[in-house]
């Protein structure tokens, strides 16, 4: 009698999985993916050195301003006495590693995922392969994917930065897809009418109106690309992940829990400037343009500033 | 007039058994049957037509009778099944990419239903688009774009957002953008069906005008036949993706195809499709110093009529006589031969020639025949008022000419009289 498939028939998954990486994709590729971290690791060290060698003065004053400008003067001073506290319980350094890790993370996801999420709303085709994709790559756990990472590009702050933007990248690419479907089906049709190319119509018409939902996806991106700091810390990523990791083997309570707050601060701040800065402008969309005009003019008005400060204290 | 747009025996069926769906249609089976049975729905069924330059050839039809499928054929939005599409010598039906975009940016031109205007950009840039599709540089783009917002009356309005502007000025806006590049063609798909009445109403007005000094070669969509009556050359009353019958506007009204159009036209205001022309007659005038009473009795005997328009020696009206007035001053004994001046009425109701029996009514119930002059003042032709109310009423208009003789009636000296 047969009680179980398993009686009939093993199946070696498990060794099949590493005869795949160990056998054939690290020999072969290892180097081609030791190249691949190469820019990840240049903007990284980059940004790194940039936010250790400002001044806390300098950091926290622009931090708080862009705060005031698009979060509300509550945020404003939440940042303000946030950041001081970080200084106080000596995680500065560390806070600055971390800061650095999210903007490539984010940074890359974006450069990545903007292009495919455009892809994918002009092909059908396209999406259907990228769908089940972003599907497997939010549903499969990210320890699962520690092991193969480790072992294709070594340990330490690149191949967490990898780790990340694999968690990340999925609500950038499916907000872009989302807000460039969802562009008014007779714009659209008036723009083909009048004789656009596709490239015109994506620049003119489907970019600027899918703006408020990119932002939108890379708000998502931005706050899961914090949730696995702590986790990439366990492959050689350093900053507040390593203190919260470090406290964890220690039994070390108030060092996991100092790492802790100082990631919490840090998710509050980067959420409420960038969901800010995704609503600035208050009309039916927000052109790449005016994002742009926002992070360089620090000057709102009082109707928007009340608004978000409404909103934050909600 | 030169054939601007020449359409052969169009057809789109939509779905994945086209040629099935043909076949069906050639045994004359219904949209129904063949939705049924092959799954493909037909939208626009072997139209054919040819637009004049400068005409307004109006589609009219309710929705789902494919008229906003045709239209979208016309510039390639929607490729059809089978058929041509010709326009200056080229197949839009069956042409390249390249080509049909060259077709958008530089014949035809589109005015939406909804508008479709950028929101996130103003007006001036909205009304400039089809130029900076086409590589036209900032500045001569905005000159261009600024006139064609003069054109439609909103030149103050180029830097507003559309969101900022009413339903009515939105569509001037998208009437200025199609207007901008200098299309032949322009295609509109129920423009003004999303607006207010009386601002749809000022609009049609506004659109004729412009269509005075523009003639361009316009096809409009509507499923208003008012709307079709009043704006269209040619008309086309469109049914379950069929033109059921093509014509003008008065073709149309006093001569429906079949049982479905008569239903439509039973509802509408016959008197502003109908013009004075429709319902004049041979003014048959008498001059004046020529013709004596006598012969002015005899011409409204032979033509049983009871007045005569009189006119001068350059043709132009000079006044009105009729028959109770002629017979009293012959019976008169103080003039036994009266002068027609001395009998003539001088304050008489005149009307142009494309002048609309709604118009007419107040003239006509006076019942004096009404003058119907061209624009010297000259006599072109004579309404009776009979026949404003028998064409208002939908019966043919009985001529005058043609019906049994009968002298004038009482009631008519009556009104005489008092006119």
């Amino acid at each position: 009698m047969l009680d179980s498939p398993g009686d009939l028939l093993t199946l070696p998954f498990a060794d099949w999985v590493n005869g795949f990486v160990r056998g054939w994709l690290v020999p072969n590729f290892r180097p081609a993916f030791r190249a691949a971290q190469v820019p990840i690791t240049l903007v990284l060290n980059g940004l790194d050195d940039f936010f250790n060698f400002l001044p806390w003065l300098v950091t926290t004053a622009a931090f708080g301003l862009a705060a005031w400008k698009w979060a509300g003067r509550g945020m404003a001073i939440f940042t303000l006495l946030g950041f001081a506290f970080i200084d106080m319980i000596g995680l500065w350094p560390q806070t600055m590693t971390t800061l650095a890790m999210i903007i490539t993370s984010v940074l890359f996801c974006a450069v990545i995922g903007v292009p495919l999420g455009i892809l994918s709303a002009r092909s059908n085709l396209t999406w259907k392969i990228v769908r089940p994709v972003l599907d497997i790559m939010q549903t499969i756990p990210s320890f699962v994917y520690l092991v193969p990472i480790v072992m294709l590009f070594g340990v330490g702050m690149a191949p967490g930065i990898i780790a990340t933007i694999i968690f990340a990248i999925p609500p950038i690419v499916r907000l872009t897809n989302l807000g460039i479907r969802n562009v008014r089906g007779d714009l659209i049709e008036a723009a083909q009418a009048f004789g656009s190319t596709g490239w015109q119509m994506l620049v003119d018409l489907q970019i600027p109106l899918a703006m408020r939902t990119i932002m939108a996806g890379l708000n998502q991106t931005l706050m899961l690309a914090l949730s696995m700091v702590v986790i990439a810390a366990l492959i050689g990523a350093g900053g507040l992940g390593l203190v919260v990791n470090t406290g964890l083997g220690r039994l070390d309570v108030g060092g996991a829990t100092a790492g802790g707050v100082g990631i919490v601060i840090l998710a509050i701040v980067l959420d409420r400037i960038t969901q800010g800065l995704g609503e600035a402008n208050r009309g039916e969309t927000v052109s790449l343009r005016q994002v742009l005009f926002n992070l360089i003019r620090f000057r709102g008005t009082r109707t928007e500033k009340t608004e978000t400060a409404a909103r934050s204290a909600q | 007039m030169a054939v601007k747009l020449s359409v052969e025996n169009i057809y789109k069926i939509f779905g994945e058994r086209t040629d099935a769906a043909r076949d069906m249609l050639h045994e004359g089976k219904t949209k129904e049957e063949i939705l049924e049975a092959t799954g493909a729905t037909v939208g626009v069924q072997d139209a054919s037509f040819d637009v004049g330059e400068g005409e307004i050839f109006v589609v009219m039809g309710l929705s789902g009778s494919g008229k906003s499928t045709l239209v979208r054929m016309l510039n390639g939005l929607i490729a059809p099944t089978s058929g041509a599409i010709m326009i200056d010598g080229v197949d839009v039906a069956n042409c390249t990419k390249d080509q049909l975009r060259r077709i958008r940016r530089e014949k035809i031109a589109m005015v939406f239903q909804h508008f479709a205007l950028f929101p996130h950009w103003s007006v001036a840039d909205n009304a400039a688009y089809g130029l900076k599709v086409k590589g036209v540089r900032a500045p001569e783009r905005r000159e261009k774009a600024l006139s064609a917002l003069e054109q439609v009356g909103l030149s103050a309005w180029a830097d507003s957002l559309p969101s900022e502007l009413s339903g009515g000025m939105q569509q001037r806006v998208g009437l200025a953008r199609a207007l901008a590049t200098g299309p032949e063609v322009l295609l509109m798909d129920e423009p003004f069906g999303a607006l207010d009445p009386l601002i749809r109403r000022e609009m049609q007005d506004e659109l004729l005008t412009l269509q005075r000094s523009l003639k361009k070669t316009i096809i409009f969509i509507t499923h208003d036949l008012n709307e079709a009556l009043l704006l269209g050359d040619t008309i086309a009353i469109m049914k379950d993706g069929r033109f059921v019958q093509v014509g003008t506007a008065q073709e149309i009204v006093s001569n429906p195809a079949d049982a479905y159009v008569a239903a439509f036209v039973a509802d509408i205001d016959r008197g502003r499709v109908f013009t004075a022309e429709d319902v004049s007659n041979d003014p048959a005038p008498v001059k004046l110093g020529e013709s004596s009473a006598e012969d002015a009795m005899r011409v409204m005997e032979d033509l049983n009529r009871n007045a005569l328009y009189v006119v001068d020696e350059a043709d132009k009206v000079a006044g009105v006589v009729t028959y109770q007035d002629l017979a009293a001053a012959t019976l008169d004994e103080a003039t036994p031969n009266p002068v027609l001046e001395e009998v003539m009425i001088t304050e008489f109701p005149t009307a142009d020639a494309d002048q609309q029996l709604a118009d007419l009514y107040g003239a006509a119930s006076a019942g004096l025949p009404i003058a119907v002059t061209d624009d010297k003042d000259r006599l072109v032709g004579v309404v009776e008022p009979e026949a404003v109310f028998a064409q208002l009423s939908g019966e043919e208009p009985a001529a005058p000419e043609d019906s049994a003789a009968e002298p004038p009636s009482q009631t008519d000296t009556k009104e005489s009289a008092n006119a």
